[in-house]
This record gives structure tokens, sequence and C-alpha cells, in this order.
């Protein structure tokens, strides 16, 4: 899906993502591959962890590495969870290859208290420059596939996201846009800033709406 | 309980009629005194649980792992088989170093209530009359058996299993014990099975039980005080049973079109194809080692099985509140309990947010890839168990003790 790249033994968005989480929680990792975040926060935040993983290879691999993983996807099986199941439902580099992202959004903010979202960021200057100068689809080092073998059907940038936030009723709780090392952008940058120079972002989001119209906006 | 003198049997079948009243394994009796409450309203007292334990109960009596069998088998999950002298029918998952590993974990394997290798079932002799229950012996499900079970683990003096794992009818035990006994099932793992059994199924299983009684030897069920048996109509249930456990592919994979032992057709109805003289043979064995009204029994109680027509018609609320961690297997090519019955289970577990793993393992094997050797089975039981002992606070695996074994 994203370039392998020279992998540290923690993907620095994982690292950015179990930064977030708090010690014991309760946590859902949609489109979990093999398991290297869950492992990561049962490791270091000790929680109770979940996956989903489309690949059946993988979720097998995770099963027998000990992980709680099912054979699912993001876009039909979240619908099964209880409102507020999870402390964290997280979605690590899987909202672009998505059927209906704004769906499966609803879906992570309904059963997780929380929901973070990590996606590679559409309009980082390498990818604005490959289009304008070359004219064809981008293709770069985070986004290693041509158009016709790519799974990422639903590519965003960062102020695209925010837009989708807004109109999902997801309060953004903390947002970190970071290059490819993993090193953040200062919190001083401006959101434009951060969408061109972050190559992924990471969002902490809440809900404000309320099903049944009886529900109060988190504070 | 004495032995019964249930008159003189063909001569295959003695060992087999021993071993009912006298079974080979340990045996506990249930007195009078704590009847079993049937789901028919009726009750049963006393009765018999026939069990085989392997490996050793640790001293907080944590490391158990229940393994209830399948329609056809036994207690004998891991040891050579009494009548046929078999080696066990689970050997590649249980045992010393396997992903059921017996130097770790304590292993109980009872032999279900209407089974016909120790425990009470129609071959049973009815304490009223002195003969054979046949078919006056009350029709049983599912729950029954799982509730026979319980004083067996009482006796044990284990609170809570740590594993319950089965395939096939021991799915559907594993997943009867996770509903009414949570609180006693630590991991629960249902293979190759249902919460509830189909129309298509309960259909295979309807031939087979119409096969048993249209042979006249089956003497409406009382065949063992007349000292015959249907052989012929047991053998045909199985053999039409059996095509439902394997695959097209496999099927075709093992025997093709071939002839067995011929140059050419014989334009005869002997077994010229090779597929019918295996299907033979697996009828003829099977008549040698089972009961033919335990074969009715049985198959009703996995008719019968609806898991959630106890619970409101809601197989969620089976699970409702459960904190037992759930590995659901399923394998490609089983269509007799195909994975989509197990992503029910899946989805009602996920309904609570229970701790569920689900694996669908690809195989052409068919329902019988549970009982066969496919590494990724191993795997992901082992991987699922070693990880719940983490849990459960168990010593660590020592992993495979053979290198190459799964």
């Amino acid at each position: 899906m994203l370039a392998p790249g020279k992998q540290p033994i923690y993907r620095a968005d994982h690292l950015l993502i179990a930064e977030m989480v708090a010690q014991d929680s309760r946590v859902l990792d949609v489109g979990c591959g093999d398991g290297s975040l869950l492992q990561l926060l049962a490791d270091t935040k000790a929680v109770d962890g979940r996956g989903i993983e489309v690949s059946r290879e993988r979720v097998n691999a995770c099963v027998a590495r000990g992980l709680s993983v099912i054979q699912g996807d993001a876009d039909s099986d979240l619908a099964d969870y209880p409102d507020d199941a999870f402390d964290y439902a997280i979605l690590s580099l899987t909202i672009q290859a998505t059927l209906r992202p704004k769906e499966v959004l609803e879906q992570l903010l309904r059963i997780g208290r929380y929901a973070i979202v990590s996606f590679p960021n559409f309009g980082h200057w390498q990818v604005r420059a490959r289009l304008l100068f070359t004219g064809r689809m981008p293709v770069t080092a985070n986004l290693p596939e041509s158009w016709y073998v790519t799974p990422n059907v639903h590519l965003c940038t960062i102020k695209d996201f925010a837009e989708l936030c807004e109109a999902v009723g997801a309060r953004v709780e903390r947002s970190v846009a970071f290059n490819a090392s993993g090193q953040k952008l200062g919190t001083w940058v401006p959101l434009t800033a951060h969408n061109l120079l972050g190559e992924k972002a990471v969002f902490m989001l809440t809900r404000k709406w309320v099903e049944a119209g009886n529900w109060v906006a988190r504070q | 309980m004495d032995t019964a003198n249930i008159g003189d049997l063909p001569a295959a079948t003695d060992a087999r009629a021993l071993q009912v009243t006298r079974p080979s394994s340990d045996y506990l009796d249930v007195s009078e005194s704590l009847p079993l409450r049937l789901a028919s309203g009726k009750e049963l007292a006393p009765y018999r649980i026939a069990y085989k334990t392997y490996g050793t109960l640790n001293a907080d009596k944590s490391n158990a792992i229940l393994v209830p069998h399948a329609l056809t088998g036994d207690q004998y999950v891991a040891s050579h088989h009494p009548v046929t002298g078999k080696p066990g029918w689970w050997e590649t998952m249980v045992g010393p170093g396997k992903p059921i590993d017996t130097d770790r974990f304590f292993v109980i394997c009872p032999n279900v209530l209407g089974g016909c290798m120790g425990s009470t079932g129609p071959a049973s002799v009815n304490p009223s009359t002195g003969k054979p229950w046949g078919v006056d012996f009350p029709v049983i499900t599912i729950g029954d058996m799982v509730d026979a079970q319980v004083p067996l683990i009482d006796h044990l003096g284990i609170e809570a299993l740590f594993c319950v794992i089965g395939g096939s009818m021991g799915g559907m035990q594993v997943l009867q014990w996770a509903a009414r006994y949570t609180e006693r099932v630590f991991a629960a793992v249902p293979i190759a099975a249902a919460a509830w059994h189909s129309s298509q199924n309960i259909a295979f299983h309807e031939v087979g039980r119409q096969a048993v009684m249209a042979d006249p030897d089956w003497a409406g069920g009382r065949y063992l005080e007349l000292g015959k048996e249907p052989r012929n109509g047991l053998s045909v249930a199985r053999m039409a049973a059996h095509i439902t456990y394997l695959s097209e592919e496999a099927l075709q994979r093992k025997f093709g079109r071939s002839l067995q032992d011929l140059d050419a057709k014989s334009f005869s109805f002997n077994a010229d194809f090779q597929v019918e003289s295996y299907l033979r043979h697996q009828g003829s064995t099977f008549v040698d080692r089972f009961d033919a009204n335990s074969y009715l029994y049985i198959t009703r109680a996995m008719d019968y099985f609806d898991l959630a027509a106890d619970y409101g018609d809601v197989l969620a609320n089976a699970f409702r509140g459960t904190r037992t961690r759930f590995c659901v297997v399923s394998f490609t090519s089983d269509w007799l309990y195909p994975t989509r019955e197990s992503r029910e289970i899946v989805q009602a577990l996920n309904a609570v947010a229970a701790n569920v793993s689900f694996v669908e393992i690809e195989s052409d094997k068919g329902h019988d890839a549970f009982l066969l050797d496919e590494p990724e089975l191993f795997a992901t039981v082992r991987g699922f168990i070693n990880a719940a002992a983490r849990k459960r606070g168990l010593p660590a695996s020592a992993g495979p003790r053979l290198a190459g074994s799964a």
C-alpha cells in the first residue's frame, strides 16, 4: 500500500499514534496489517487490542503471534461493533484505501471514544510538483504505485481531511504532520504549511455529534 | 454399574459392547441425587461420563483444556482407540509439544452423553428395565451434553477451564460452554462449527437416520436386545455423511474416476470405482466401532442446536458480558459449516465487543480439514493458546518439541 522503505523497528506513524494512546486502554486497529502497531501498543501501553485486517495471510500471521485479529474490512465490518466499544478506534494509513471514507470515519467515531486516523498527505509539495511538472499521476517514495495498481482509491490532502472531519462532526483533538523520518512539524506552523511539508498526518478525533439526538457534545 | 447381559453379539462388536459397560478409560458415575435436567424436560439419573485425561493438572488447577469431540469421535483424542487400535483422532493437535501441549496443559476429553464409548447413551442399560435403553433413551441436545460434563469438571476440582476447544460438533459444545458457563471458560476455540444447524445439515442427517431405521436389523431400535445390528443401514449413513466431510475437489484429487483393482469397467454394481470402494470401507469400519442408536441420538442433538434460540433469537445475547477470549476458525472448502456461519459467530461476538480472533484457513480438504495435517491451523491454535496462557499467567511455551513439527 505504501512504500516499505528502509523500516526502522517501528513505523513513524505508529510511534506517534502510540504517544496518543493511554495506558491499559481498549484499542481497535482497523487495517492492522501484520499487527505491528497492536504489538507496539501491547508492549508499551499494555492495551487490550483487537485488529481487523482484510488479508487472510496477515490475519493468520497475527493470530499465530498471539494478537486478537479478525479477517474483515473497514468498509463492511465496523457496523457490527456497539457504540463506544473501544477507547480508541485506529485507522493507520488505511483510510485512503477504503471505498467509503466518510462512512468509515463516522463508524470509527461511533465505536471509539477517540478515533485516530493517519494517512498519506496528497498535498505534499513533492506530489504537487510531480503533477505540475510531469503532468502525470504522482508516484513518490511515499506513494509508490502507478494509478492503475494502487489500492489508494481515495487519496486526500491534510486540508481535505480536516474538511471531512468538520463534515462528519468530528472535533480535532490533536493533529500532527510529519515527514518520512517521523520528524514532526512544529505546532506553530500554519495548516497550509503542514499541508505542503508533511508527508503523512495523524489526527486524533472525538465526536461532536450524537445519535438519536440525546448525546451531548464532548467537552 | 454392573456389567449388563446384552446377549450374544456378532464378534466384531464384542469389543465395542464391552466399552459401553466397561470403558477402557476413566469414568465418573453421577449419582441419582444429581439428576441431569434435559432440555426435553425429562431427567436422567444416574448417568456416567467416560473420559480420558492427558498431562498434569497444576497446583492452582488453571491449566485445564477441555476437548469436546465431534459426532463420531470419542474420548481417545490422543491415545489409541481400544476397539480399532488406531491412533487418537487428534494426535496432530494434542500431545507433548503439540499445539495443545500435554507437557503444559491438562487435557480432558469426555465421551459425550449419548455416545457409545462408556458415557451413558442408548446402548447403555436402562436401570429401570435392566435392558439396553435403545430408543427409550431420552432425546438429548448439545446443551445437555455440556451440562453432563459440568459434574466431571467439578469432580476434577476445576473452577475455570483455561480453554475449551473442538471442531464440528465439538465446536458447538465449545460455543455452548462459552454461552452457558462463561465464567468457567477463559478461552474458547470453535473450529469448523456453527451456532446453529442449517437446513441442509439437518437434511443430510435425516438421510442417515432413515438409512439406519430402514434396515430390518434396526428392529425398531431394539437390535441390541435381539442380538442384531443394523450394519447395512449405519454403513450407508456413514457413507453419505462422509461425502459431506470432504470437498468435490478433494474427492476428485484423491480418486478421480480411477477404477479399483480393475483394468476395465465390470458392467456390474460392484465397487468398480475407487471412490466407491473407499466409501464402502469407511462405512464398514465405522459400524465396527459405533452404535447405530448413538448415531441417531447424536445427529438429532446437532439438528436441535440453535444457540440463539435460547437467547431471544439474538446470538449476541448468548455472549453478552463475556470475558472469554475467542478464536473462531473456518476452512475455505468446508461446505457443511461454511465460513459465513463462522462469521456470524464473529459478528455476534463483535456486537458485544468480545475478545475475538477469526481465521479462515485455505484448504481444499472440506470439513474434515480440522482433523487433518493443516499447518496453518496448528500455527493459529498454538499462537492463540500461547497468548491466552500469557494472559492467564501460565508458564511460557517451550515451543515445538521437534524441529519441523508444527
